[in-house]
């Protein structure tokens, strides 16, 4: 429970100055970090002795800092969002190292997410897969009442687990073929278990897919590595689904 | 003669919106493609406004500064949204959602707006669930409530406790649709740095695209600000990292008024600072007060012990222990509104009770409850708090009652705008947090949510034809115009002033210095005294900030340092200009606590006769004291009285 402190860890980083640069590892130490500081707290702490020492900061994505954005996209010392389960990088704190440790932090690697400098992708393709069909199509105003669309309390929990995707990709970066179809079957099926996303479940399963394929991500394997280090705990179940809702909508073409 | 125009319809409170409606002037579907809007944020009031509009047929220029619009903050809000729909049949009424926030607001803020968030709020819950949000059901299968701060009837609406989040992405899903249409132009990683007025009317915007570093120019007939809180002034916050002020401050130094900058809501129920590395405060659920009692030790002894670890906060007797919120609120306890909740904690941590090492942090047990309940119970209520609670702290909240302090969480305060969410500069619009309308001097849980919507989907959508109407025969904005040249100018001479002042100390250490001043002299307890004194330290603070800080790496490339730079720059100057208001308002009223107006029991006192007013603070220049307007505030409809938790 008490805060310890780590005397000495050394960080492992990946730096590369532009999108078209070659990166390398660089190694830095860093002392005295209370294992109650947060991951990126040790990561700001770094960055700030860089700075004071003349040297350039670390480039890494965050936001919101408590697990909800999804910006956060580190790969830490093998895993997306790092050594422990059901969190993102912005969760993690340093009681997870040990003293002495060297941690290697990288990019997510992968074709869709170009990198643009240091530890930042660009995760725009994902954006993409959903502007492709990821909602239902209506417009503002004239809906029916809230109330005049009963959802059953199982098929509304089982769209709220779906729904929790918050896009982070760490399902992509931890597939050997770079698939996306974890993110894509979240979305697939969280619509598609609500009677009012059901009209059009199989134009936006054909779509998504054709998307997915187009940005270059790989197919899916079954290998099962995106369920286990999704930080959302997304089922591999909605891969089925969404499986089911293509060939549904392929046989009826 | 006054210069605020609030353009609040005549007539009765309930008739007002329709009225107005009726009288707003419409653009024609073949106009409404010649006009173009711009959208900076992609928050619930962002992306409802940018989505709506493009539906309509303007086409609209969308700016976010994250890498996807879906990332906004309003992501991060857990608890719920509110609306006027009497589900539960408790007698909930649009004038009931009104009055109470209204009434939460310690009346500071106006009727007619409030009521027409209270008249819209049904809307936004049909709008939602026809896009797939998940809210919460009953086996019946109709939408789950549960109540919120306070007030007396069930109205709030939740998706687990991931209501920002639901609701967003549905927002998302519309502002996609429009994406692939065309009809919106997303530019996400951009980030505003200037307004462009040409004529006087607002124009266009100078944005600096962070993933290459270049200055880009955006013309528009109309510029609409949905740019969320300041609250990170004070560097912790609840607020995500990149939350900023400096899109609002850019208009405020540009002619726009700047109303009760001095108004912001401190959470009572955030996990406390651990020490100095500590970037960023995490919020636990305002629901967890439902429960959860609140404490600190009787004696000091304990407090050592408790501090030193010697004792566990579970081995420490009932008869030993000062539930303070029931000692002096009998009548509310433990579910006393934010603002008098957090001065509660003050006062006990400043008498010396405060229970971590710090001093800073009260405790908050559901012992009771899980005895009263079972544990699976309070499980199901409230095992994601629990689970982050854990993650951070290292401590199980089953069985050692969680540590929490107050936090700053939202900020009322924001551009003045008037009935129709216009500015005072023609074209210039502000909606969701950005602006000051509706919450008053304190807002009630699960109404930002709300109010970010109504202001999206069902107010600016017609207001703003009002002023587009007007606008049909103005040509496509030219961005060679001179008035882009020099703004741009303006702005690439202070990145390059930045940039070249080569110091030694990076922006955080200013930043989190500018956060202490703000914490201690403008924060939950005012006084004349400490708020002239933080005047003169965040001037102080400010020039040594513009001689010593180093920003390292290119202003042409990605670079975050000189982001944060640009953001802390405005913030001193907010900070400034929090402090002027907090120490005009003589009087206290909600969020805002003066110690020289309260109760003989140390209560907050209002003052009416000279307090009800909006402010409405207008630039004057560099070297000028900004000037002070005032909107009064009328009470027609419902007369205010001292709010009383005993
Ligand atoms: C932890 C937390 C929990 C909350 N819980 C609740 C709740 O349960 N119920 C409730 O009603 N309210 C809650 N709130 C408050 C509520 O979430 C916010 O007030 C609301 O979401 C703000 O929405 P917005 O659209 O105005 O702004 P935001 O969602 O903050 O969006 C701002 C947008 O502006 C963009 N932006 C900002 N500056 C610039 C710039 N210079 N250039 C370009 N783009 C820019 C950002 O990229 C972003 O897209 C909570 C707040 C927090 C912090
Ligand atoms: S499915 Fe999981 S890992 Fe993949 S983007 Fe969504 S939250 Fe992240
Ligand atoms: S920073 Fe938002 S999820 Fe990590």
């Amino acid at each position: 429970m008490a805060d310890k402190i780590l005397k000495q860890i050394k960080v492992k980083v990946w730096r590369q100055k532009g999108p078209k640069t070659k990166g390398k590892f660089e190694t830095y130490i860093v002392n005295d970090i209370s294992t109650g500081t947060s991951f990126l707290e040790m990561m700001d702490i770094l960055n700030d002795n860089l700075i004071r020492e003349g040297k350039e900061p670390i480039a890494f994505d965050h936001d919101c800092r408590e697990g909800i954005c999804g910006v956060c996209s580190l790969y830490v010392n093998g895993r997306p969002h790092g050594p422990d389960d059901d969190v993102t990088t912005c969760q993690l704190h340093m009681r997870k190292f040990k003293d002495g440790e060297t941690i290697t932090i990288e990019p997510y690697r992968s074709k869709a997410f170009p990198i643009i400098k240091d530890l930042i992708v660009e995760r725009n393709a994902f954006d993409r897969i959903l502007q492709a069909g990821g909602y239902i199509s209506i417009n503002t105003g004239g809906v029916p009442d809230g109330n005049a669309i009963p959802v059953s309390y199982d098929d509304a929990e089982a769209a709220m687990d779906a729904a929790s995707c918050i896009g982070c990709g760490a399902c992509v970066a931890a597939c050997k073929n770079a698939s996306a179809m974890l993110f894509v079957s979240a979305k697939v099926s969280h619509l598609a278990r609500l009677p009012q996303g059901k009209v059009e479940a199989a134009r936006r399963a054909k779509s998504m897919v054709a998307k997915m394929d187009e940005l270059g991500f790989g197919n899916c394997t079954n290998t099962g590595a995106c369920e286990a280090e999704c930080p959302k705990g997304i089922s591999i179940s909605n891969i089925a689904k969404l499986n089911r809702e293509y060939l549904c909508a392929k046989i009826k073409d | 003669m006054t210069k605020i125009k609030t353009h609040i319809p005549e007539g009765p409170l309930a008739d007002k919106w329709t009225k107005h409606k009726a009288d707003l002037k419409v653009v024609s579907p073949a106009n409404k493609r010649k006009l173009d809007i711009i959208v900076v944020g992609t928050g619930l009031a962002g992306a409802s406004a940018a989505s709506s509009f493009a539906e309509m047929g303007y086409n609209v220029l969308n700016f976010c500064y994250q890498d996807s619009p879906r990332r906004a903050h309003s992501i991060a809000a857990q608890g719920g949204i509110n609306a006027a729909k009497n589900y539960q049949n408790d007698n909930d009424s649009v004038y009931r959602l009104f009055y109470d926030t209204i009434k939460g607001g310690d009346y500071r803020s106006r009727e007619a707006n409030v009521f027409r968030l209270a008249e819209v709020s049904g809307s936004i819950i049909d709008q939602s669930v026809a896009q797939g949000v998940p809210f919460a059901r009953e086996y019946g299968g109709l939408l789950a409530n549960r109540s919120f701060g306070g007030v007396l009837v069930s109205r709030t609406f939740y998706a687990r406790g991931q209501t920002g989040q639901q609701l967003l992405l549905g927002a998302y899903g519309s502002l996609n649709r429009q994406v692939a249409s065309g009809q919106v132009k997303m530019y996400y990683r951009h980030e505003m740095l200037d307004l462009v007025m040409i004529d006087g009317k607002a124009r266009g915007i100078i944005v600096r695209d962070l993933a290459t570093g270049e200055i880009k120019r955006f013309g528009a007939h109309a510029v609409v600000l949905a740019t969320g809180g300041y609250g990170n002034v004070f560097f912790l916050s609840t607020n995500a990292m990149g939350s900023n002020g400096s899109a609002v401050w850019q208009a405020y130094k540009k002619g726009a008024y700047m109303s009760n900058p001095a108004f912001v809501q401190i959470h009572p129920t955030c996990i406390p600072v651990h020490g100095d590395q500590q970037s960023k405060l995490t919020l636990m659920s305002e629901s967890l007060r439902n429960d959860g009692r609140v404490w600190v030790p009787k004696d000091k002894d304990t407090v050592e012990k408790l501090r030193k670890g010697t004792v566990k906060a579970s081995q420490v007797p009932e008869e030993d222990r000062d539930y303070y919120l029931e000692r002096r609120y009998p009548s509310y306890g433990n579910l006393v509104p934010r603002d008098v909740a957090s001065r509660a904690a003050k006062e006990r941590c400043d008498a010396g009770f405060g229970v971590n090492e710090t001093g800073k942090a009260v405790f908050l047990d559901f012992k009771d409850a899980i005895n009263r309940l079972g544990r699976h119970v309070v499980e199901a209520r409230y095992g994601n708090l629990f689970q982050m609670y854990e993650k951070i702290t290292d401590v199980n909240p089953y069985e050692e009652p969680m540590m929490i302090y107050p936090a700053i969480h939202y900020t009322m305060g924001g551009l003045w705008v008037d009935y129709n969410m216009m500015t005072n500069i023609p074209g210039l619009y502000a909606i969701g947090e950005a602006n000051f309308s509706d919450h008053g001097a304190n807002r009630l849980g699960a109404s930002a949510l709300m109010q970010g919507l109504a202001d999206g989907y069902f107010v600016i959508p017609y207001t703003i034809g009002d002023y587009l109407a007007d606008e049909i025969q103005v040509p496509r904005i030219d961005t060679n115009h001179k008035a882009f040249e020099e703004t741009e100018s303006a702005i690439k001479a202070k990145l390059e002033k930045l940039k070249n002042t080569k110091g030694k100390t990076p922006v955080d250490y200013f930043h989190k210095e500018l956060g202490r001043i703000m914490w201690d002299k403008v924060g939950m307890s005012r006084n004349e005294k400490e708020l002239k004194e933080a005047v003169e330290e965040i001037k102080k603070l400010e020039k040594e900030f513009w001689a010593d800080v180093r920003i390292p790496g290119d202003l042409n490339e990605l670079n975050q340092e000189i982001e944060k730079a640009l953001r802390l720059a405005d913030f001193f100057e907010m900070g400034e200009l929090m402090a002027l208001d907090a120490l005009e308002r003589n009087e206290s009223c909600g969020g805002h606590f003066r110690e020289e107006s309260k109760t003989e029991e140390g209560e907050a006192l209002r003052d009416d006769k000279n307090g009800a007013y909006v402010s409405a603070w207008e630039y004057k220049g560099e070297d000028a004291d900004p000037e002070m307007n005032v909107e009064k505030l009328e009470f027609e409809f419902v007369t205010p009285t001292q709010r009383s938790y005993k």
